[in-house]
C-alpha cells in the first residue's frame, strides 16, 4: 500500500494527460448541468478570457459576450470579418494523410464561424511539391468552405511546373478587388531568379530546392519589376485615404534572408505602399505569430495547419510577441487557422487561432501604438 | 600485337601505380569513394598499332587511345568516365554550399607542438585532417537531416521542414527530464522519437552510422553554445 502511494507520488502525469484529464473533467461537468446552469458557466469562463484580454476563438464564441467584456469596456464591432486559412503543405493523401487532416480541421473551423466571415483567404503552400495530384487535393477540400474564397499562391504550388496547375485550377495569381470600401490586393511575391537551369535541374529537382526552407541555392522572393508597375497601375484608380490590404505570401520586408523570410524588393514595394493612408499585409510563409510596423504598414503572418517554424535566430521585429514554444509531442499545437476583424477606419485586429492554445488577437491599438498599449499576453515559455 | 598490348598496359599500372593508388586508397569510409586524381602517364608516347588501353587506378575504368595522346586527354577522359559511374564523389561539396555548415574548432595553434606519442609532432597536415574528417561526418548528418528517404520515412517528412539549419533542436539542452515521456531524455532519444512520429519511421539503433551523423550535424549547428543540461 505504502509502496503504491510512493508509486503515486512519483508517478509522473505528463502535460497531455493532464490536458487530457482536466478536459474531461470539464466535460463531465458539463454534462451535468441543465441549460440555466450551463449559461452561468460558460459565462464565467468567458469573463475569465476577456479578463485575460482574450478573444474566444470563432469555434465557440458568443461574440456579444465577450466584446461587451472587452478590454476596454466599449462595444467594438468590426465592420467585417473575414478569415485565413494557409499553409497546409498538402502530399498525396496516401503519404501523408496528417497534413490533410490538418486541412480538413481549418475548414470545419471556418465553416463554424457563426456570423461566417465575408470571405476566407488561401495563403499561399496549399501544395508541398507543386504536384498536380497534391493540388487537386487541396482544391476539392477547399471546395468544402461555405464562405466565399480567394486564394493566393506560395512557392510549394509553383516551382514544380511553374504555376501551370495552380492556374489551370484557381486563375491568375496576382489580382485586386474592393470590399466594403477596403481595396484589396494579391501579389505572387515567390518569384525567383532562374537558378535551375544553368544546374540543369530536373523539375522536381527544382522544386526539391526551392521547397527546402534552408536550402541556400534557390535564389529569393521578389515581387518583381512587371508586378510591382501592375500594383502601381492598380492603386492609381484608388484614393489616398481608402484602407489597403495585401495579401503576399512571403513577408513583404526583410527578415532573415536564409530562410527567404524576406522579400528582395521590399523596400520598392513598400515605397509604392506608403503613399497610402492605412495599409496592412497579410502574410503566410513563416508559419508562426509575427507583427511588424514599418512607416504606415503593419505587417501580419499567418499559422500554418501543416507545423510551425522555429523564430529567426536574428532580425526578429520589435513588435512581434512570440507565440508560446509548440511542444513537439502534440502535432496539432503551434498551427492553426484565423481571422482578421476590418474595422471602420480601416485598421484591423489580427486573431490567431491556435488549435492547442488560447487565441491571441494582436489589435490595431498594439500597432497604432507602437506597442505601448493592448499589448498580447508574452508566452510562457519562450523560444530557444 | 596482342601480347604487346597487354604487357604495355601493365608497364602503364606501373608508371601510375604508386601515385595513384594512395590516392585511391585515402579517404574512403566516407558516404562514397573519394574521387581519385586523374592520373597521367608518360607511356603512352610510343604505343605502336591501333590503340592502348589505359586502366584507372580503381581497376575498372578504362579507355582505349591512340598512340600519341597527350597524358593530359588520358586522364580526362578516364575521370569523365568515372565521375559518370560515381555521380555523389562531390556530394560533400554540394552538401556544404545547399545547407552550409557551422565549421569545426580551428586547431592551427597546435601545428609545431608535441605532445607524447599519440601525437608526435603536429602538423598542418594532422590538422587539416581533424577538421575534414569531422566536418565529413557533420555533412553527412546534414545530408541524412534533410532527407526523408535516407531518414525511412513513410511520410515525406524530414527533420528540415520543422528545424531548418538544426534550429529549435537544442542539443546543449540534453540530458534533461522531458514530461511527455516522463524521464530522461538524450538528444539520441529525441532524434528517435521524432523520426518514430513526425517522420513516420524506425527508430535507429544507437550506434547507427545515420544516427551519429544527426548527432554530429544537430552538435554542429549549435556550435558556441553554452552546455546547460536539464534546461527548459
Amino acid at each position: 500500500m505504502d509502496r503504491e502511494k510512493a508509486r503515486r507520488r512519483v508517478g509522473h502525469e505528463s502535460i497531455e494527460t493532464r490536458h487530457l484529464r482536466e478536459r474531461g473533467e470539464l466535460f463531465q461537468a458539463l454534462k451535468s448541468l441543465d441549460r440555466r446552469s450551463f449559461m452561468k458557466v460558460s459565462a464565467a469562463a468567458f469573463g475569465a478570457a476577456a479578463a485575460q484580454g482574450l478573444l474566444p476563438p470563432h469555434s465557440f464564441q458568443p461574440v456579444s459576450v465577450a466584446h461587451a467584456a472587452s478590454p476596454t469596456g466599449t462595444p467594438d464591432t468590426p465592420k467585417f470579418t473575414f478569415a485565413y486559412i494557409s499553409d497546409s503543405h498538402l502530399y498525396d493523401r496516401n503519404l501523408n494523410d496528417r497534413f490533410v487532416n490538418q486541412l480538413m480541421r481549418a475548414v470545419d473551423d471556418i465553416n463554424a464561424m457563426d456570423p461566417q466571415p465575408d470571405f476566407v483567404l488561401y495563403g499561399g503552400d496549399l501544395a508541398q511539391l507543386g504536384k498536380p495530384v497534391e493540388l487537386e487535393l487541396g482544391a476539392q477540400i477547399l471546395k468544402n468552405i461555405k464562405a466565399p474564397r480567394r486564394m493566393m499562391v506560395g512557392e510549394h504550388d509553383w516551382y514544380f511546373d511553374m504555376g501551370e496547375k495552380w492556374r489551370e485550377l484557381f486563375g491568375e495569381p496576382r489580382y485586386s478587388f474592393d470590399h466594403k470600401g477596403v481595396h484589396f490586393v494579391v501579389l505572387n511575391s515567390v518569384i525567383e531568379k532562374d537558378f535551375w537551369t544553368e544546374r540543369k535541374m530536373t523539375a522536381l529537382e527544382r522544386m526539391m530546392t526551392v521547397a527546402g526552407l534552408d536550402n541556400g541555392i534557390q535564389s529569393r522572393f521578389t515581387v518583381g519589376d512587371e508586378q510591382r508597375e501592375w500594383l502601381k497601375k492598380d492603386l492609381e484608380k484608388v484614393g489616398k485615404d481608402v484602407p489597403l490590404i495585401v495579401f503576399s505570401h512571403s513577408p513583404l520586408y526583410k527578415l532573415y534572408k536564409a530562410w527567404n523570410f524576406w522579400t528582395d524588393d521590399a523596400e520598392q514595394v513598400q515605397a509604392i505602399l506608403g503613399k497610402y493612408k492605412d495599409v496592412t499585409v497579410i502574410h503566410g510563409h513563416t508559419h508562426q505569430l509575427l507583427t511588424n510596423r514599418i512607416g504606415n504598414i503593419s505587417f501580419h503572418g499567418m499559422l500554418s495547419t501543416a507545423w510551425p517554424w522555429p523564430y529567426a535566430p536574428e532580425g526578429m521585429p520589435k513588435l512581434t510577441i512570440q507565440m508560446g514554444r509548440p511542444d513537439p509531442f502534440n502535432p496539432h499545437d503551434g498551427i492553426g487557422d484565423g481571422s482578421v476583424q476590418v474595422h471602420a477606419d480601416g485598421l484591423v485586429d489580427k486573431i490567431y487561432n491556435l488549435w492547442n492554445r488560447n487565441p491571441v488577437t494582436v489589435t490595431r491599438q498594439y500597432l497604432a501604438s507602437n506597442g505601448a498599449k493592448d499589448k498580447p499576453a508574452a508566452p510562457l515559455l519562450a523560444s530557444y | 600485337m596482342f601480347a604487346s598490348k597487354a604487357s604495355l598496359t601493365s608497364l602503364l599500372l606501373l608508371a601510375l601505380g604508386t601515385a595513384a593508388l594512395a590516392n585511391c586508397g585515402g579517404g574512403a569510409g566516407g558516404k562514397s569513394a573519394e574521387a581519385p586524381s586523374a592520373t597521367t602517364g608518360t607511356a603512352a608516347e610510343s604505343a605502336p598499332g591501333a590503340g592502348m588501353e589505359v586502366l584507372l587506378c580503381d581497376g575498372q575504368t578504362k579507355t582505349v587511345v591512340p598512340p600519341g595522346t597527350s597524358g593530359t586527354a588520358i586522364a580526362g577522359d578516364l575521370m569523365t568516365q568515372w565521375l559518370r559511374k560515381n555521380p555523389n564523389s562531390s556530394w560533400e561539396a554540394e552538401e556544404r554550399e545547399r545547407h552550409t555548415l557551422e565549421p569545426s574548432a580551428d586547431n592551427d595553434e597546435l601545428v609545431g607542438r608535441v605532445n607524447g606519442q599519440t601525437y608526435g609532432s603536429i602538423s598542418h597536415q594532422d590538422v587539416a585532417l581533424w577538421k575534414t574528417e569531422t566536418e565529413r561526418v557533420a555533412l553527412a548528418g546534414s545530408s541524412v537531416f534533410h532527407d526523408a528517404g535516407a531518414l525511412g520515412s513513410t511520410d515525406g517528412v524530414s527533420c528540415d521542414m520543422c528545424h531548418p539549419h538544426a534550429a529549435n533542436t537544442h542539443p546543449e539542452t540534453y540530458p534533461k527530464f522531458q514530461p511527455q515521456l516522463g524521464r530522461v531524455a538524450l538528444l539520441r532519444d529525441m532524434i528517435n522519437w521524432c523520426i518514430e512520429h513526425p517522420v513516420r519511421g524506425k527508430a535507429f539503433d544507437a550506434d547507427d552510422p545515420k544516427l551519429r551523423a544527426l548527432e554530429a550535424y544537430i552538435l554542429a549547428q549549435r556550435k558556441g553554445k553554452t552546455l546547460n543540461y536539464g534546461k527548459h
